[in-house]
């Protein structure tokens, strides 16, 4: 599944994630694309908390792809 | 030529006015038509309900006929919009249909506590006036126990006034001599109690002098009615005497039936305010999805943009007025002393030292309100 939430501030990407987690089944992964560079810090810290995780943050130039996959 | 403008809350509201105001010899001639269509017949002043439910103000203090607050040169129209159809220029009402040549939506937000299964049946919240009240019978009774005040999901109204709410009831159990008996704690979705960071730091430092405890990463998702806990997506579980949410938001049913947005968040430009693809259709208030605070004073400087704009295009002149993010939010740091915010998109916020002053503003202010609903101040 790909959010991009691109053009969005912090924490817009965040609480986007957080919306399509929790629709998504266990083993989904999600790829976010941001614009806003503090998602690129926020959302692994996240992931980390929630027990997800944490595939891939690549800069792809005018933005990030941050990559989770849902464990539980 | 009509402007039709949907909604009659502060967004909708000045916009009228504002515009009657710059229209006026157009409107007695009888070229434009400002007409405001409205499914409730009185506006709330919804920052006087953090008051209210400390008994401070009664609803007859937040509360004005709509028909008062107009302008004479805008008509009114109470009736409830179904369905904006942008293609064809028409809004279509429980008892007809109406065509336009702009349209300014101004729907607003609207609380859905139903979205987090057990929060209707256990939760408390000061959202709505309904709300508020039921709150104000419980808070007048709460002397001991555990109160989770938990901010549900981002974005919603006033973003301060969780903030705000908090100190408050701080001040509100010491005032009654139980803050020793009475435990806080505050959650929030992100990793900081607030989403700009610099206002985070000085609230945070402010909870931790007054001992509220403080919650981040913390996303509920329900409440456990029998064991009286709040459950997170992050595997928390905090138990509660009182729950106060700040429940998850959503924009206007009918801009979702309408099929423009599908969480009701209308796509409009930053600057303009146009609703993207259109140009004769425009945006402001909470119900933009712009990068900006749900506000009553975001809906103010909107408005005045819209009015400049929209009045210029209809004489001929070239609309220049931009809205460049600007928003102002007075921030209640208990019953004696607050701060404020001023902000825009390219300057991050920027506050006093909380004091009496400022505060004395706000109180002033809420009173001063209806002025600003006439567009007078």
């Amino acid at each position: 599944m790909i959010i991009d939430a691109r053009g969005s501030y912090c924490p817009g990407p965040l609480m986007e994630l957080i919306k399509a987690i929790k629709k998504a089944p266990v083993g989904e992964i999600l790829e976010v694309l941001s614009s806003d560079a503090s998602s690129a810090k926020d959302i692994p810290e996240w992931v980390k908390k929630a027990g997800h995780e944490l595939i891939e943050v690549r800069n792809e130039g005018d933005y990030w792809r941050i990559v989770v996959k849902k464990v539980k | 030529m009509r402007i039709a403008i949907v909604g009659g809350g502060v967004a909708g509201t000045l916009t009228a006015n504002y515009l009657a105001m710059r229209l006026r010899e157009e409107i007695k001639d009888k070229k434009v038509e400002i007409l405001l269509i409205s499914d409730r017949e009185k506006m709330l002043y919804e920052p006087g309900l953090l008051y209210l439910i400390f008994n401070r103000v009664e609803e007859k203090d937040i509360t004005k006929e709509l028909k008062y607050l107009l302008d004479p040169g805008v008509k009114l129209k109470i009736a409830k919009a179904e369905k904006l159809d942008l293609e064809n220029k028409k809004i279509l009402l429980s008892d007809g249909t109406i065509d336009y040549d702009y349209l300014v939506i101004a729907t607003g937000s609207r609380i859905v506590p139903e979205e987090i299964p057990g929060l209707v049946e256990t939760g408390h919240w000061f959202y709505n006036l309904e709300g508020a009240k039921k709150l104000r019978s419980e808070l007048a009774n709460f002397r001991k126990g555990k109160v989770v005040v938990s901010v549900m999901g981002i974005p919603h109204k006033c973003p301060v006034a969780p903030i705000e709410f908090t100190f408050l009831l701080h001040d509100f159990f010491k005032i009654h001599g139980v803050r020793r008996d009475v435990k806080i704690l505050y959650t929030y979705p992100i990793n900081r109690v607030f989403v700009m960071e610099n206002v985070s730091e000085l609230v945070e430092q402010m909870f931790a002098e007054k001992e509220i405890e403080t919650k981040t990463f913390f996303n509920p998702i329900e409440v456990d009615v029998k064991a009286r806990e709040l459950v997170s997506l992050e595997g928390e579980r905090e138990k509660f005497d009182l729950l106060v949410a700040i429940p998850p938001h959503k924009g206007s049913k009918l801009i979702i039936d309408s099929g423009i947005a599908e969480d009701g968040w209308v796509p409009t430009d930053k600057y303009t305010l146009k609703v993207k693809g259109y140009e004769s259709v425009f945006a402001l208030g909470d119900t933009t999805d712009l990068p900006v605070s749900k506000a009553g004073s975001v809906a103010h400087f909107q408005a005045e943009v819209l009015a400049e704009n929209i009045s210029a295009e209809i004489k001929g002149l070239p609309p220049t007025a931009r809205y460049y993010g600007k928003a102002m939010c007075f921030i209640e740091t208990g019953f004696d002393e607050a701060t404020y915010l001023t902000f825009d998109y390219e300057t991050p916020p920027r506050f006093v030292k909380p004091n009496r002053f400022t505060h004395w503003m706000k109180i002033s202010y809420n009173r001063m309100f209806w002025l600003t609903a006439r567009g007078i101040l």
